[in-house]
């Protein structure tokens, strides 16, 4: 095992990957802005290194300085956590070239993976399902146009090597899909400017993709590992059809849309397009799900922690950063096998407006979290530190674990009521509201759930 | 004449338009960038863009003066 671990991210992630590496007696090194030098994570940290000013792309994006960073605290490997430089290949070649541990996995299937389209072609040869679409990127708008007659209408408009639902659109005509298209390809060209010179996209640039939308779908993703020996297994699936603005605000496990039939097939299609990359490190493979039609469809893989990861952890008493950890240094896990118990349901606490989901910086005055059985908090932030426009709006996750999925229900209604957060606006009232929509509470939602709770009446 | 002002703290994107532009209503002036959204701030009467007071890469707080539209 290696003697240090940098945590190259910031907030509840950069917390949360340094109470494992802390709790195996590993030392942990922090790197962060100026922007948050008062957050908890650094001061939990062995040792924090300062690595520049607010601007990710000064920062947190800055592969030099944080290079360097780790080789002034001669630092045994990098862990990237999510977002930011957790999918750049080429910070995790420079890593590796370094003679560092990357925690994650390979360079080359980063690469391969984070290219959606490239994505799609590598599981349609594995045998995974995937949905109608295009094989190769799309270069303008009259070909989009007849891709989307060849697809047939609703088609999702997508950039191949965006994430977090930037520039995303669905489109059920010829009008809206020439529009959905330049504003995809402007939002992949901003994303692209926005990043840091020396992290060269894994690949794909601002190629724009088109597959079929499929409505009424269910959004759902398996979590695999990619041992040390080679062999890939999966560790259950994660429902995250609760989104806004196409990024997740609930998620939970199991996913009540599912079959034990359907799961059976989505794990063992998730383990083989795992096994075709010759993936090691933890990974998610998500899928669309139909379950009308009980299909699924592969939308993209995941090459990295999830965000999602605490209820996985939550149902399997299976610690994924320490098995992170454990496979970049070429040991076996810490588990035989994955057993699945219970019922957990995770919640971000967003810094935004519960009606708009506008963003809402400032000052955290008031913090006072729930505690109680099967109550677990990741936060990021604690009283008396400010929120920043800089960065995503997360300030917590809240996960709550059950014996059933009613019981994790009332836990999770108890605690985000109890949940106090003053001087910056949260959605912990959209939270409690979704916890009480009919739609939600009887299991039987998908994609759109939150879009008809904030539809005009 | 209308005084444009930010909702929130967030940082200027880009910025659209340039001193002495015509706008109708509607029209994006800047995009301000906050917790990795864009927020397009939008003319809200038709005229001219007499004053820019803001530049690509700046800070804004809530409350702050974005541009005159008279």
């Amino acid at each position: 095992m290696y003697e240090s671990v940098l945590v190259a991210n910031r907030g509840e992630i950069a917390s949360r990957i340094i109470h494992t590496v802390r709790a195996l007696g590993l030392k942990a090194i922090a790197v962060y802005s100026e922007a948050d030098a008062e957050l908890p994570f650094v001061a939990e940290a062995d040792e924090a290194i300062l690595i520049g000013p607010a601007p990710p792309a000064l920062s947190y994006l800055d592969i030099a300085r944080i290079m360097e960073a780790a080789r002034r605290t001669n630092a045994g490997a990098v862990h990237p956590g999510y977002g930011f430089l957790a999918e750049d290949a080429g910070f995790a070649r420079r890593v590796v070239d370094a003679g560092l541990g990357w925690i994650g996995p390979p360079p080359l299937a980063i690469a391969r993976l984070g290219d959606k389209i490239n994505a799609r072609n590598l599981m349609k040869e594995a045998g995974v399902p995937v949905a109608p679409g295009v094989w190769e990127p799309v270069p303008d708008a009259d070909t989009a146009a007849e891709e989307a007659e060849r697809i047939g209408y609703p088609v999702m408009v997508k950039a191949a090597a965006a994430g977090g639902g930037i520039g995303m659109g669905a489109a059920y005509d010829e009008a809206a899909l020439r529009e959905a298209y330049e504003t995809a390809r402007a939002a992949a060209e901003r994303t692209i400017a926005g990043r840091s010179g020396d992290g060269a996209e894994p690949g794909g640039g601002a190629d724009i993709m088109l597959e079929r939308f499929v409505e009424g779908a269910r959004h759902v993703e398996v979590q695999i590992l990619g041992l040390a020996d080679g062999t890939v297994v999966a560790l259950g699936e994660r429902d995250c059809s609760v989104q806004r603005r196409h990024q997740k605000v609930v998620e939970e496990t199991p996913s009540t849309g599912v079959t034990p039939a359907l799961r059976e097939r989505m794990l063992a299609a998730a383990v083989r397009a795992g096994e075709t990359v010759g993936y090691r490190g933890a990974g998610t493979v998500e899928f669309l799900v139909d379950p009308a039609a009980r299909e699924f469809f592969f939308l993209e893989m995941d090459t990295r922690l999830q965000a999602e990861h605490p209820i996985t952890e939550l149902v399997t008493g299976i610690d994924l950063v320490e098995q992170q950890l454990r496979i970049a240094a070429g040991e076996p896990p810490s588990f035989t096998e994955a057993l699945p118990h219970g019922h957990a349901i995770e919640l971000r606490v967003y810094a935004e407006d519960p009606r708009g989901f506008q963003p809402a910086p400032g000052t955290i005055e008031v913090w006072e979290e729930p505690v109680g059985e099967g109550i677990r908090i990741d936060a990021g932030y604690a009283e008396g530190n400010t929120v920043t426009p800089h960065y995503d709006p997360l300030l917590a996750k809240l996960c709550v674990h059950g014996e059933t999925r009613a019981g994790a229900l009332a836990r999770a209604r108890a605690a985000v009521d109890a949940f106090r957060i003053e001087g910056v606006r949260t959605n912990l009232p959209f939270l409690a509201e979704l916890l009480h929509e009919p739609g939600f509470a009887d299991g039987a939602y998908d994609t759109g759930i939150v879009g008809r709770m904030r539809a005009p009446s | 004449m209308a005084e444009v002002r930010a909702e929130m703290v967030a940082n200027v994107w880009q910025v659209v338009v340039a001193e002495g532009d015509t706008v109708e209503e509607g029209d994006t002036l800047v995009i301000l960038e906050s917790m990795k959204m864009e927020i397009p701030v939008l003319a809200e009467e038709p005229g001219t863009v007499s004053k820019l007071a803001v530049k690509e890469g700046v800070v804004v707080q809530g409350g702050d003066l974005i541009a005159v539209v008279d």
